[in-house]
């Protein structure tokens, strides 16, 4: 009792919580823990964009930027992924008012666009390894390719999961645990959009104008 | 069959990849293989398979899952020791004329793997294992947010080491430093199996270690009990906190850079090459951004077992709790700006060594500041000089020489003279073992009673104690001398043998530092057979202040019966001296995660997707990745994953403890 | 974030969160092109000043992903995703900034100089 007074007024504090499941499992840290994890991820894509950073101009005596980035190529991506997040924008409101047509219709759509992104990407990459700008020539070239390749094939992650969910939809409907999910896919796809501004704006339009 | 079809099947894996002409490792061998026949023999003999499936191996439980990493741990820790007493052997004979018994080639696989798995595979377990354990109980919760993904973490862990011991007997180990610096680390300087092992062990057990630590975070902020605000939490949650927060800032910048250099090796990128304007110190740089505040990941929550004991040791309130909590919030955010002291050497000018030289030594004012709160919690305290006590006395004698030797190594003149000396080894060593190893030693005999029941055996507990403390001070005290000579690190034979003397006396230490290992194995085997005379009938043996003492020693599955309400710092003093009763009746039954093998599996494709990819057998990897996308989409098909124990299950696990229970000690 | 998760609780968020997804979405457009448009004309001469704005126009590009795409405010989580944000955006600041501070450094340090001069960079 050295560190505090006896307060009789206190007799009849409450030592437990006498509601059901205060403490769920993990549903209610979802969010939170999917945040988290896109904080890490960030951060990889963070120590990524900082090995560019250092060797964006050692070219070793090969192909520069300016001669072989495709800045219409690079737009058209760009707006793919871009409508890509609104597409999926469209899914919300049926998410939280559980259409599950509708849901699996925008999602679907979302898919395709990053689909056809994916598919672009794979065609400026074959394309510039055939010129002989493959990862292998110069140092700008590995991590440039690391880079752009890294964050592809985070997309193509999101799209084996809105492909899953698509399926889980039919399944279950629009459930709790459902909505939990779409709520993380939809915070990955547009993490992914974020990142994607990076990568435009660093390594495709400064590299054109340095 | 044709030479093509034995490389597409078995990669560059052939006959004189087994170390048979190795006297010292076909040794090692049969005495694994022996040992492992021997484990395997009695668990089947006692038909302990299916209780170790079904209670163990795919338990979702976090004190099980703690418990299964600190086994790992202290398994490695055998491993890795045996690694340093070859090292100690060889350096205590190799001179002049000596050649000692370890060739160069086998010499540096040693230091290499006697780092790697130090760090990775017994400290990082071993305070992932406690805090796993711990902190869920500190924090009157019933388990973490992410049960299975604490169950795949562990796993993930494990099959780094499993890949890294591996390594042993078929191939070899990386020779090229823990850290595998490039470009050495590239291929066009170590073009066999060995840094191809040490990249794919750790990258899958850093991805363990990250969602692990994601996992803590997220409990710690949703699930504290009602009434824990964040200044209501104990001193080891919030370290437990700050540096799992910090390994998640860290861990993706070492996997990045490993993923760097796998492109070099396996692509042909030019990231860390000498040519094609590759840059190898840029590789250093991501493996410091790492590696330092890596250092304070371990030593984080070492601080908050200290000063868990402290306070209930000397039975006050601990000194500053607030100044505490921001000390460590303050380190681990400077623990992020001093990655540079490690390359000081290299170039960098003076601009920017002066910044990361005053960071690092600024880094030491919270430091100190936690020294001084823990001499005033026992100033005038009644202090019990019981075993974890003894290791908070002597971390605060080892550590504080050991801070002052970095303090010294900080002042980049000084560091142009030690640096990749013995005294620079020498002073890590004194951080990380007097730092971090005697805390996990405190933090292991103040929280066994809590885990199995019993309390260790204090005689071999006292065993461990001195062989621990007197072996740290005999063996590194030399290496201090003969480092501030001039002696520089990672050589397997000296020419001076005037310096012979001093690897004696460091040889002799170890030998000491064994027996302190010994010793804790032994307190574990004491403890075992005497557990009824150590038996803990109270759940508080030590008269404790937090919320982990409140419940039964070991806990029930689901932890509290109901989930405590917080109304002080210090919870359980709160409630013992407030005369609680623990309420006999009214439970409810009480949700629970289920248990799943879906961990296991996921890391055992890992595993042989590692090997695969260490080898060049690209079969075998393609279709372990493919087993793992499969398992994991297929694992998010599998909804029914919880269950209800029933109440009266709960009143009749609840009858069975001692009445006795949570009227205080 | 869960905000939407949530929304048929809370109507008035949810419409609120709508609005911010079509604003964003004309901001994240108008931002987008605007930096193209920049680069591929050639409509500013100076490299250095066309670098500025587009960087500032990512920034906030970045920003109004973050708020009305991924809802990020300060009453989420009980501001614990806005606290986490935060830290990232240091790091990530730390990383790439220290990163490039240093390499640069120790390139214009220990680079061997064809006149063989060695320059001390501060």
């Amino acid at each position: 009792m050295t560190d505090r007074a006896l307060d009789p007024r206190e007799a009849a504090i409450t030592w437990h919580h006498a509601e059901e499941d205060a403490h769920d499992h993990g549903g209610s840290a979802t969010v939170l823990g999917f945040w988290i994890y896109l904080m890490s991820d960030a951060l990889i894509f963070a120590s990524l964009f900082a090995m560019y950073g250092v060797v964006s101009t050692a070219y070793a005596g090969g192909p520069v930027p300016r001669e072989i980035f495709d800045l219409p190529l690079v737009a058209l991506n760009t707006a793919l992924l871009l409508a890509s997040s609104i597409t999926f924008g469209q899914a919300i409101p049926h998410i939280e008012e559980g259409r599950v047509g509708p849901t699996r219709f925008w999602l679907a759509v979302t898919g395709l666009l990053g689909a056809a992104f994916v598919g672009v990407e794979l065609y400026e990459f074959s394309h510039l390894i055939a010129e002989g700008a493959g990862p292998q020539r110069s140092a700008f070239l590995s991590a440039f390719f690391t880079l752009v390749a890294t964050h592809g094939a985070h997309v193509t992650v999101g799209l084996i999961w809105i492909a899953t969910m698509l399926v889980q939809l039919g399944q279950h409907g629009l459930t709790g645990e459902m909505k939990r999910r779409l709520v993380c896919l939809s915070m990955f796809w547009h993490f992914l959009d974020i990142i994607w501004i990076g990568v435009f704006t660093f390594v495709y339009l400064y590299g054109v104008i340095r | 069959m044709s030479d093509t079809l034995l490389k597409t099947i078995f990669g560059r894996l052939g006959w004189e990849s087994f170390p048979v002409h190795e006297p010292i490792l076909l040794g090692t061998f049969f005495v694994v293989v022996l040992l492992g026949l021997a484990v395997v023999g009695a668990t089947t003999y006692f038909r302990l398979w299916r209780y170790l499936w079904k209670e163990w191996f795919t338990s979702v439980d976090h004190k099980k899952i703690g418990i299964m990493y600190i086994i790992l741990a202290i398994i490695m820790l055998l491993r890795g020791f045996a690694d340093a007493l070859m090292m100690r052997a060889q350096q205590a004979i190799a001179f002049g004329a000596n050649e000692g018994y370890l060739n160069a080639h086998h010499y540096d696989q040693i230091f290499t793997a006697h780092g790697t798995i130090m760090i990775f595979f017994v400290a990082i377990p071993l305070v992932v294992g406690i805090v796993n354990f711990v902190m869920p109980l500190q924090i009157g919760a019933r388990d973490v947010a992410f049960p299975f993904l604490n169950n795949l973490s562990f796993w993930l862990t494990v099959a780094g080491a499993i890949l890294t011991m591996v390594s042993l007997f078929v191939g070899e180990f990386a020779r090229t430093g823990w850290l595998s610096y490039a470009p050495l680390a590239g291929i066009a300087y170590s073009p066999d199996t060995g840094v191809d092992y040490y990249l794919w062990s750790l990258q899958i057990a850093g991805v363990g270690t990250t969602l692990s630590a994601i996992n803590m975070v997220a409990t710690v902020i949703k699930m504290r009990a009602p009434g824990m605000t964040m200044m209501k939490l104990p001193v080891f949650t919030w370290t437990a906190l700050c540096s799992n927060v910090l390994a998640i800032a860290i861990f993706p910048a070492l996997t990045a850079a490993f993923f760097l250099l796998m492109l070099d090796r396996y692509v042909g990128t030019n990231f860390f090459t000498n040519d094609l304007g590759g840059a190898p110190m840029m590789y250093w740089n991501m493996v410091w951004i790492w590696g330092h505040p890596e250092v304070y990941v371990l030593v984080l929550p070492a601080f908050g077992i200290y000063s868990e004991i402290t306070s209930t040791f000397s039975g006050k309130r601990l000194f500053g709790y607030s100044s505490m909590v921001y000390a460590t919030v303050v380190i681990t955010i400077l623990a992020y700006l001093v990655w540079l002291h490690h390359f000081f050497t290299m170039g960098a000018g003076p601009g920017v060594n002066s910044f990361f030289g005053i960071a690092t030594m600024v880094i030491s004012i919270p430091t100190g500041a936690k020294i001084f709160n823990w001499l005033f919690t026992m100033y005038r305290g009644n202090i019990r000089f019981e075993l974890p006590m003894m290791w908070v006395v002597a971390f605060m004698l080892t550590f504080v020489v050991g801070g002052m030797t970095g303090v010294l190594l900080a002042i980049p003149p000084a560091d142009f003279v030690l640096h990749n000396s013995l005294f620079l080894v020498a002073h890590f060593h004194n951080t990380i073992i007097g730092g971090v190893v005697f805390g996990l030693f405190a933090a292991m005999v103040y929280w066994f009673p809590k885990a199995f029941g019993f309390k260790l055996d204090p005689f071999w507990g006292k065993v461990a104690f001195w062989g621990w403390v007197v072996g740290y001070w005999i063996a590194w005290t030399p290496i201090y001398v003969v480092g501030l000579m001039g002696t520089v690190r990672r050589v397997h034979h000296f020419d001076d043998p005037s310096f012979q003397p001093y690897f004696v006396i460091a040889a002799f230490g170890a030998v000491i530092i064994l027996v302190g290992i010994l010793g804790f194995v032994m307190s574990i085997v004491m403890g075992f057979v005497r557990r009824e005379q150590l038996r803990d009938v109270t759940g508080d043996p030590w008269d404790g202040r937090t919320l982990e003492w409140s419940t039964s020693s070991p806990p029930p599955p689901y932890n509290f019966a109901f989930t405590p309400v917080v109304h002080d710092l210090d919870a359980w003093y709160d409630m013992k001296a407030r005369g609680y009763e623990r309420p006999m009746s009214g439970f409810r039954p009480i949700h629970m995660p289920k248990n799943t093998g879906a961990g296991v599996i996921l890391a055992g494709l890992s595993l042989t997707l590692g090997f695969g990819m260490v080898w060049y057998m690209w079969w075998l990897a393609a279709l372990s990745f493919v087993g793992l996308l499969v398992v994991a989409v297929g694992h998010t098909f599998n909804l029914h994953r919880d269950y209800f124990i029933p109440a009266d299950k709960v009143a009749a696990t609840e009858g069975a403890r001692p009445r006795l229970l949570g009227m205080g000690a | 974030m869960s905000a939407h998760l949530h929304a048929e609780h809370h109507p008035q968020a949810s419409g609120h969160s709508r609005r911010g997804y079509r604003i964003g979405s004309a901001l994240a457009i108008i931002l987008t092109v605007i930096p193209f448009w920049l680069v591929m004309s050639g409509g500013l001469s100076n490299p250095a000043v066309t670098a500025a704005i587009i960087f500032a126009l990512a920034l906030v590009q970045i920003v109004v992903h973050v708020v009305s795409f991924l809802h990020l405010d300060t009453r989420s989580e009980g501001g614990w995703t806005l606290l986490a944000f935060l830290f990232t955006v240091v790091i990530v600041v730390v990383t790439i900034g220290g990163s490039i501070w240093v390499m640069y450094h120790l390139n214009a340090n220990m680079m061997p100089m064809p006149n063989g001069a060695v320059p001390i960079v501060r």
